[in-house]
């Protein structure tokens, strides 16, 4: 077949002419199962743009987004950072930015990677279609900035920047852990707009007027009673605090309700990318690896490029160990390529181990369908417990170190053995347990009657504590959404002794 | 499959959220421009370099929990580490394996920015404007004032432009054969001799084309509506307020090197603070040693020249130029003056005179700065404490508050001085 091109450079044809071979390999020999693609071709300074909103292609206006674009482009200028190749976003049509700088063979990788491996893997993986809703989030986005904008032009920027900074600052706790219902972004501009113009038709002013009731005067049974039945209502204990400002606080108005809501949702819309990275990385970076050899097998890419692509390959998936100084904890770029090429493997070619530790599929000869099921039906902490074997701990030399107060020193309790591989993948997945993702804070109470005071309760596992002086900033921050004082008690989990009490200023 | 082009869309997407950033770490950004200044060279003020800004303390706090409290970690291994190896932690109990944890903390926040040079600029001139800015004949900074701008068809009878019209009259009654009068009276003239001599055929010939005549002026009009054109106005935008800044500087050889270059300094801020703040003031700068001229801003700021020192040249040079430029009706003036306050005493009494009875009472504001030396020791003043110079402007300065005066001994205190001269609303307070 003739070369999709030749040297450095590239034009549109030539990414058009790479996509149509790579669908041919992927869909056509892989059975890989896409969104749309759009590529979009970006400058390094729009890379930095993008990367300051989270890699979102609209964002609302916040000084949070301008100092992180402030501090990725020191860090660019000065040459700690390179910039990634590329930013896929999980919407249909998929849109992967892809910069201008690259070289064709990067662009092919690009392509390879994220149209095929990245859009694959959200098209299928149960998190993303039980959470996310492709088809929408660019309306939303859309509607989000206006929004924001808007509120900014009514209410004034500081008051818009109160809420969102205080937001912000839950933002890991605003995310509902267990689906009850996917997302229908779409609606959610018409629901503002319905909101809004019932609170503009239905406003009466004789309403406010009419006297509360009074708790004062009430017997003391009907005292409890009224608030047991109005604590029912707030269904405690509840773990998304940005939720359940946005529905019970009692000073918030509408749309500063609305303002949680929207950071409340792009939380959500992150929330299965953060349990993700490792299978999906591991899937976009085995897709890119097979497409690339096929293009080169079939005589599309020459072997200049193929040399290129492996130099590039081989340090995306560079894992330095823990005496190297470069160690920052585990690449799932790594990790996941690892897994993924040991599951193939054993698909194919199995020996007596990979029958013992995979007896589901080894040796079925399809390797293809095996990952598919994979990339569709596991998480991180899932594929990690179930797909991690024992060749990969080997390649990695993996070991279990294990932390303890008491010990001045660390101790490995655990290597790559045969009595260890068994601890040491339950242990690894355990680190990829979504409830590590940051720490886990219900609210566990509130005074209804009187101060209106929110009780918040960490629960202390294994003698993990908050960071004192952050909670209680964040704290803070939760005062301004909630509107009266908010407490924060640390528990210890086994015995429920109380370790330390937070409070909002 | 779809492939869009953005690197042609507008840059600067981030820009709105820069703004609100540089707001957040306004302080930190304020000191930043502050040590810059005092650093940089004079000419390089307004060059392209950046300016760092180092930020702390923005922080966007979260719940986060500490690295105490056991951890079992999964790592990737050397191949050496058997079981029950012990690795020693490293102090301050934050853990090796914990890279999810390092760098959580109050410090995690500090880092560097760079300020473009429109910023920074910005963020300089913010604090500064010309004091006591009078409105010399509105109230409105800018007023408008028509101006001839061409001629149109339509308009005011008042704004008839006959020339242009009876050009065109001209040509047209030519162009059409319109008889005049000259060609009437010639034929009126035939009729009558024709009457006279009896000439029954001549003259009927001639009132022939007489009436003729009569009948082509009754109908082509002498000015036609598609001759007439108008002058067209333009309101024009007229600065209500004009100013006019004299920097004065002594270059003399009393003038240490280190002297020269704080009040170069001061003028060169100043210059910007001008240049940027206000888009129609005229700058004059004129240089003195024992005679004092005119020069342009490069002369100026570059130049070298030796010689001694007459402070009163320099003011007459700016009152000739005032008087030949820039008269006080319509100018608010403005002086700026440096120099180490070394004067000739015999020159004291003109100084003063010119001052007073020419200088002070005509301009808006006069700064003094006065450049001392490295510590701010006068070195050819030992045993005085103030120059002849300041001595004349301190015994005037109580009479008159347009006149202020300040010490500049280091550099860094250059946009302290100029800030503290012309800062916002607060009117100069004599030193």
């Amino acid at each position: 077949m003739a070369l999709l091109f030749d040297g450095a450079e590239w034009d549109f044809q030539t990414l058009d002419a790479i996509h149509r071979a790579c669908t041919e390999i992927a869909v056509g020999e892989f059975g890989l199962d896409v969104f749309p693609n759009q590529i979009e071709v970006i400058t390094s300074e729009q890379m930095l743009d993008a990367y300051s909103s989270n890699g979102l292609p609209l964002m609302y206006s916040h000084w949070s987004f301008g100092k992180r674009f402030a501090r990725d482009e020191a860090l660019y200028r000065q040459g700690y950072q390179g910039l990634a190749y590329e930013i896929v976003i999980n919407s249909s049509p998929c849109i992967s930015y892809i910069m201008e700088e690259n070289t064709a063979t990067l662009q092919a990788l690009v392509i390879a990677h994220a149209c095929f491996g990245h859009n694959h893997f959200f098209r299928n993986n149960y998190l993303f279609r039980q959470w996310t809703d492709a088809d929408a989030i660019l309306g939303y986005l859309a509607f989000a900035k206006a929004y924001v904008a808007e509120c900014e032009e009514r209410q004034g920027r500081a008051a818009v920047e109160r809420v969102l900074d205080a937001a912000h600052a839950l933002r890991p706790q605003g995310i509902h852990r267990y689906p009850k219902r996917r997302w229908r972004l779409a609606e959610e501009a018409e629901r503002v707009k319905a909101r809004r113009e019932h609170a503009e038709t239905s406003y009466d002013p004789m309403m406010r007027t009419v006297p509360g009731f009074r708790l004062g005067g009430a017997p003391p049974e009907a005292r409890q009673q009224m608030e047991t039945e109005a604590r029912a209502r707030l269904r405690l204990p509840e773990e998304n605090l940005l939720y359940f400002c946005e529905k019970n606080s009692p000073r918030l108005a509408g749309w500063e309700r609305e303002l949680i809501r929207i950071v409340r949702v792009l939380a959500q819309y992150f929330y299965p990318q953060a349990q993700t990275k490792v299978a999906n990385e591991g899937c976009a970076t085995y897709c890119h690896y097979q497409i690339m050899t096929r293009l080169h097998e079939t005589g599309q890419i020459n072997d200049g490029a193929l040399l290129e692509f492996l130099h590039s390959h081989s340090s995306v998936i560079l894992q330095p160990d823990l005496s190297d100084e470069r160690f920052a904890g585990w690449n799932p770029y790594a990790l996941g390529y690892a897994i993924m090429n040991d599951v193939a493997r054993a698909a194919v070619e199995p020996d007596e181990e990979d029958r013992a530790w995979f007896p589901a599929f080894a040796g079925n000869g399809d390797p293809w369908g095996v990952l598919r099921d994979v990339w569709a039906n596991y998480r991180d902490e899932g594929l990690i417990r179930q797909f991690l074997g024992p060749k990969v701990i080997r390649a990695f030399r993996m070991v279990h170190l294990a932390d303890r107060p008491a010990d001045p020193d660390y101790r490995i309790n655990d290597i790559h053995d045969e009595e260890g591989y068994r601890r040491i993948a339950s242990l690894l997945a355990d680190q990829y347990e979504p409830a590590n993702l940051a720490p886990l804070i219900e609210v566990a109470d509130v005074d209804l009657f009187g101060s209106r005071t929110l009780k918040l309760v960490h629960e202390s596992h294994r003698g993990a504590r908050l960071d004192g002086d952050l909670a209680k900033k964040t704290l803070q921050h939760m005062q301004v959404l909630w509107g009266y004082r908010v407490c924060l008690q640390e528990r210890d989990a086994e015995t429920g002794r109380v370790l330390t009490e937070y409070a909002s200023a | 499959m779809v492939i869009v082009d953005r690197r042609a869309n507008p840059q600067g997407k981030s820009l709105a959220n820069r703004q609100r950033f540089l707001e957040r770490v306004r302080g930190d950004v304020k000191r930043a421009v502050a040590d810059t200044i005092a650093r940089r060279r004079v000419a390089d003020v307004d060059t392209e370099e950046e300016v760092r800004v180092r930020v702390d303390g923005i922080e966007e706090p979260g719940f986060a929990t500490t690295p105490e409290g056991e951890h079992d970690y999964v790592l990737p291994g050397t191949g050496t580490l058997n079981r029950g190896d012990r690795i020693r932690k490293p102090q301050g109990g934050g853990g090796r394996g914990s890279g999810r944890r390092a760098g959580r903390g109050s410090g995690e926040d500090a880092f560097e920015f760079t300020l473009t040079r429109e910023e920074f600029l910005n963020y300089f001139l913010d604090e500064l404007e010309l004091p006591r800015l009078a409105r010399t004949s509105l109230t409105q900074e800018r007023m408008s004032k028509p101006q001839r701008a061409g001629i149109t068809l339509y308009g005011y009878p008042s704004a008839l432009d006959v020339r242009r019209t009876m050009r065109n009259s001209l040509a047209r009654r030519i162009a059409l054969g319109r008889p005049d009068k000259s060609v009437l009276e010639r034929l009126e003239a035939r009729v009558a001799s024709a009457r006279e001599a009896g000439d029954e055929d001549g003259l009927a010939l001639a009132e022939r084309d007489l009436a003729q005549a009569r009948r082509r002026i009754a109908r082509i009009p002498y000015v036609d509506p598609i001759d007439v054109r108008y002058a067209r106005h333009e309101r024009r935008p007229q600065p209500a307020t004009e100013a006019v800044m004299f920097c004065l500087m002594d270059v003399s050889g009393s003038m240490t090197e280190h002297m020269k270059d704080l009040a170069k300094r001061f003028f060169m801020l100043l210059h910007l603070f001008l240049g940027r703040r206000y888009d129609r003031v005229h700058v004059v700068f004129i240089r003195h040693t024992e005679r004092a001229a005119e020069v342009d801003e490069e002369t100026f700021f570059r130049s070298r020249e030796t010689g001694g020192t007459l402070v009163s040249s320099a003011l007459e040079v700016m009152l000739e130029v005032q008087r030949a430029r820039y008269p006080r009706d319509r100018f608010n003036l403005y002086v700026a003056q440096a120099s180490d306050g070394d004067n000739d005493s015999a020159d004291r009494g003109r100084v003063a005179h010119l001052m007073e009875d020419h200088i002070l009472p005509i301009v808006r504001y006069f700064a003094y700065v006065e450049t001392g030396g490295d510590r701010g020791a006068f070195p050819h003043h030992a045993g005085r404490r103030t120059t002849e110079l300041w001595d004349t402007y301190e015994s005037l300065a109580s009479d008159y508050d347009q006149l202020a005066m300040r010490r500049l001994n280091d550099s860094a205190a250059v946009w302290g001085v100029l800030a503290d001269l012309f800062a916002k609303s607060s009117g100069p307070v004599p030193a």
